[in-house]
C-alpha cells in the first residue's frame, strides 16, 4: 500500500468516527469539538487531492468561525439534551433499517462502479500550478454570474435575520450634544412669580 | 472588450437587463423603507409594482423572439419558454402583492420594507431559475427563491402556527437542497460537466457514466419533488399553507410552481434527457402518489388552507403526467405537445390557486386568517363579487367543463392517451371526479349553508373587487378560448427547448 493511500484511509477513519461521536454524544460542547476534527481530517482528504485552497477555506471559515458560532449557540441556550432524546430509542430501529437499505443500495451501485479505482483520476498538476489564482480566475470570468448572485443571497440573510429579529426601535435615554449646548436658562429653570408673603 | 491574459470577454449584460433592474429595484425599497416616513409606507407598493412591470417592459424587448441567447459562458439562457414564463411570474407576483397590500399593512406593519424587499428577491430568484443554463445557476437561484420564503413564512413574529411552520419549511426545505446538491455532484461526475447542455452531449456521445448519473437523478427528482410539493415529498405543504401569513402563502401557492416547472423542463428534457427512461418511471410513481393522496387527504379538511395545500399536490401530480407522457418507446415526437398541456396546466392551476388565496385574504378577519371552511358559510350573500370568483376557481379546478381546468385536463389527458398508458389516463379521471367532491362542498358552503348569527355584508374597495373578478373572469375565459395562451406555450417550447 502506497502512503497516500494509507493517509486516506487513516483520515477517512479519523473522519467517519468524528461524524459519528458527532450525532451521538450526549455534550454537545463535545459534539461541537468532535465536529472540528471531521472538518480537520476532510480537509486533510481535500489537500490529498491538491485543492489545498478549499482546505485552507475549510479549516479558517468552518473550524475558524462556524463551529466557534455553534459553541456559542450551545453555551447560550439551555439545551435539554435529554428531552431532544425522546422518542430516539423509540423511533432508531426504523432508522436504523432504512439507513442501512439506503446504504446498502448505494454501496451497491458504487461498488460496482469503482472497485479497483484506487488513484482519482485527475491529471497530476505541476508545482507551478496555482489553485488560488485558478479558482480566482473562473470565479471573476466564467461563474461571475453564480458568484454575484451568492452575493444576493448574503444580502437575503442580512435583510432576513434583521426582520426576524428586530424589534423596532428601542427607547434609549441618550442625548443630543447640539441641543444640550443650545439650551437656554428659561428652558431648564422654571421661574415662577410668587406674590411675597406678608408677614403678620 | 477582451482581456487577453484570461481568455475572458466581458459578457453580454443586456439579454439579463430584467435581473439586474429588479435587483437594483429591490436596493432601491430597502433604502426607501429605511428612510421613509411611517405614513407614507404605501409608496413601497408602489416601488414594488414598478420593478414587476420594468421588469415585463424589459423582459419583452430583450426578447429574442424565437431565438436561443446565451450569455455569462453559457450561464444565462434566455429563450422564449424562459420569456413566457417570466412573464406568467411578473403576473402572479403582481396580483400576490395586489390582494394582500392591505393584509400586508394590518398585519406586518412594522416589516412592509422587508416583505416587498424579499418576496422581489424571491422573484429573482425564480427568474434565474427559468433562465439558468447550468446546474451552478439552477441551485444558486432556487436558494434564492426559498431562502426569503423561509423568512417570510415566519415574518409574523408573534404567531406560534407562523413559527412552527416556517421551522418545517427551513428543515425540509434545506434537506430537499441537500438531496438536490448531491445529485447534481453525482451527475457532475458522471459527465465532467455542469453545463446542462454539454450534459446531455456528453451522453449522447457515449461518454456518461450511466449507472452514477442515474444515482444521482434520484436525488436530483427528489428535489424536484419536494420544491413542488409531490407525494411523498408533501409533509410541508399543508403545514405551510396553513401556518403561514395568508399573503405569503398566496405567494408560495403560485409563483414558485412555475420556476420549479421549469426548473424540470431544463434539467430532465434538455439535459438529461438520455435517461428519460429512468426519470420517467420515477415521476410516474410521484404522480400517481400524489394525485392519490392528494385528492383522498384533501376530503377530510375542515379548514379551506389545508384543502387547498392537498389540492395543490393533486394538480403538481396531474400537472407531470404530461411530462411523463412525453417518451414513447424513446421517441419524443410527443414531447412538446405533453409539455405543452403541462404548461398550460400549470399556468392556469397558477391563476386559480392565486385567485382562491387572493378571496381569503380579502375576507375580513377570523375568517380568512383562520381558514376554516364554516368561515365561508353565506359568502354567497354576504359578497357576491367575492363568492362568484371563488365558485368560478373552484369549477375550474375541479375541471368541470368551459372553465380553464377542463381544458388543462383534457388536453393532458389527450397526451396521456397519445403516449398509449389507457389505464393511467383512467386513474387520473377517476381522482379527478374525487376531487370534484370536495371542490364544489365549498360552493354549497357559499351558497346554500345558513348565514352564521350576526355576519355582516363584506366590504370590499372597488378596485379590489375588479381584480378578483378580473381574475376569476380570465380563468372563465381561458377554459371557452385556450387556443392563444395553448399557442403561446406550444410556440416558446418548440422555440426553445426543442430547438
Amino acid at each position: 500500500m502506497e502512503f497516500k493511500t494509507f493517509v486516506f484511509y487513516f483520515l477517512s477513519a479519523v473522519l467517519l468516527y468524528a461524524a459519528a461521536r458527532v450525532v451521538t454524544l450526549r455534550n454537545p460542547v463535545h459534539a461541537a469539538l468532535h465536529l472540528v476534527l471531521a472538518f480537520f481530517s476532510a480537509s486533510g482528504i481535500w489537500m490529498l487531492l491538491q485543492a489545498e485552497f478549499l482546505a485552507i477555506v475549510l479549516v479558517l471559515v468552518y473550524v475558524g468561525s462556524v463551529t466557534v458560532l455553534f459553541l456559542f449557540v450551545v453555551m447560550m441556550l439551555d439545551i435539554d439534551a435529554n428531552r431532544m432524546r425522546e422518542g430516539f430509542r423509540k423511533n432508531m430501529p426504523l432508522g436504523l433499517g432504512v439507513a442501512s437499505l439506503m446504504i446498502a443500495e448505494m454501496g451497491f451501485v458504487f461498488y460496482s462502479r469503482f472497485s479497483g479505482h484506487v488513484e482519482s483520476a485527475a491529471r497530476q498538476a505541476g508545482p507551478e500550478y496555482s489553485n488560488v489564482k485558478e479558482i480566482g480566475r473562473l470565479l471573476f470570468t466564467e461563474y461571475a454570474y453564480p458568484f454575484e448572485l451568492a452575493s444576493v443571497v448574503l444580502l437575503t440573510g442580512v435583510v432576513a435575520a434583521v426582520a426576524l429579529t428586530l424589534r423596532g426601535k428601542q427607547k434609549n435615554k441618550s442625548v443630543d450634544p447640539s441641543e444640550q449646548v443650545f439650551v437656554k436658562a428659561g428652558e431648564r429653570i422654571r421661574i415662577l412669580h410668587m406674590p411675597p408673603e406678608k408677614m403678620e | 472588450m477582451i482581456f487577453p491574459e484570461t481568455r475572458f470577454a466581458l459578457p453580454d449584460f443586456q439579454p439579463a437587463c430584467a435581473e439586474i433592474f429588479v435587483l437594483f429595484m429591490i436596493c432601491l425599497i430597502l433604502m426607501t423603507s429605511l428612510f421613509i416616513k411611517e405614513k407614507a409606507r404605501g409608496t413601497l407598493h408602489f416601488l414594488a409594482q414598478a420593478a414587476l412591470i420594468g421588469a415585463a417592459a424589459l423582459t419583452c424587448t430583450a426578447s429574442g423572439a424565437g431565438t436561443v441567447k446565451r450569455a455569462f459562458s453559457g450561464m444565462f439562457v434566455a429563450d422564449m419558454m424562459a420569456d413566457l414564463l417570466k412573464l406568467a411570474i411578473y403576473l402572479t407576483i403582481s396580483l400576490t402583492f395586489f390582494y394582500s397590500r392591505a393584509y400586508v399593512a394590518g398585519k406586518l406593519p412594522r416589516a412592509r420594507g422587508e416583505y416587498y424587499a424579499l418576496t422581489l428577491i424571491a422573484t429573482l430568484g425564480m427568474m434565474v431559475v427559468v433562465s439558468a443554463g447550468n446546474f451552478v445557476t439552477l441551485y444558486v437561484g432556487l436558494e434564492l427563491l426559498s431562502l426569503p420564503i423561509y423568512a417570510l413564512v415566519a415574518l409574523e413574529r408573534d404567531s406560534s402556527r407562523a413559527a412552527e411552520a416556517a421551522m418545517k419549511y427551513f428543515v425540509l426545505g434545506a434537506l430537499a437542497s441537500a438531496f438536490m446538491l448531491y445529485g447534481i455532484s453525482m451527475i457532475y461526475g458522471a459527465t465532467g460537466t455542469l453545463d446542462i447542455s454539454a450534459v446531455a452531449e456528453g451522453f449522447s456521445r457515449n461518454r456518461g457514466d450511466r449507472a452514477t448519473a442515474v444515482f444521482g437523478l434520484v436525488f436530483l427528482v427528489s428535489g424536484i419533488a419536494f420544491k413542488l410539493g409531490l407525494a411523498p415529498f408533501h409533509m410541508w405543504v399543508p403545514d405551510v399553507y396553513h401556518g403561514a401569513p395568508l399573503s405569503v402563502a398566496l405567494l408560495i401557492s403560485s409563483a414558485p410552481k412555475i420556476a420549479v416547472f421549469a426548473f424540470a423542463v431544463r434539467v430532465l428534457i434538455n439535459g438529461l434527457f438520455p435517461l428519460s427512461q429512468d426519470w420517467r418511471a420515477m415521476l410516474l410513481a410521484l404522480v400517481v402518489l400524489s394525485m392519490a393522496l392528494g385528492n383522498l387527504a384533501a376530503i377530510a379538511q375542515t379548514n379551506f388552507r389545508r384543502m387547498l395545500a392537498y389540492s395543490s399536490i393533486s394538480h403538481m401530480g396531474f400537472m407531470l403526467l404530461g411530462l411523463v407522457s412525453g417518451v414513447i418507446d424513446g421517441n419524443a415526437k410527443n414531447m412538446i405537445n405533453a409539455v405543452s398541456a403541462s404548461m398550460f396546466y400549470l399556468l392556469t392551476y397558477v391563476l386559480s390557486s392565486a385567485g382562491a388565496f387572493g378571496v381569503l385574504v380579502l375576507l375580513p378577519d377570523p375568517d380568512g386568517d383562520s381558514g376554516e371552511i364554516s368561515g365561508l358559510a353565506g359568502l354567497g350573500k354576504r359578497s357576491p363579487v367575492l363568492a362568484a370568483t371563488m365558485m368560478t376557481l373552484m369549477f375550474s379546478m375541479a375541471g368541470i367543463p368551459f372553465f380553464a381546468g377542463f381544458f388543462a385536463k383534457f388536453s393532458v389527458l389527450v397526451a396521456v392517451v397519445a403516449a398509449g398508458s389507457f389505464w393511467l389516463a383512467a386513474l387520473a379521471v377517476f381522482f379527478s371526479l374525487v376531487g370534484a367532491y370536495y371542490y364544489l362542498r365549498i360552493v354549497k358552503v357559499m351558497y346554500f349553508d345558513p348565514l352564521p348569527d350576526g355576519a355582516r355584508n363584506i366590504e370590499t374597495p372597488f378596485s379590489m373587487k375588479v381584480l378578483v373578478a378580473a381574475n376569476g373572469l380570465a380563468v372563465a375565459l381561458l377554459g371557452i378560448f385556450p387556443n392563444a395562451l395553448m399557442f403561446l406555450c406550444v410556440k416558446s417550447l418548440s422555440f426553445s427547448v426543442f430547438a
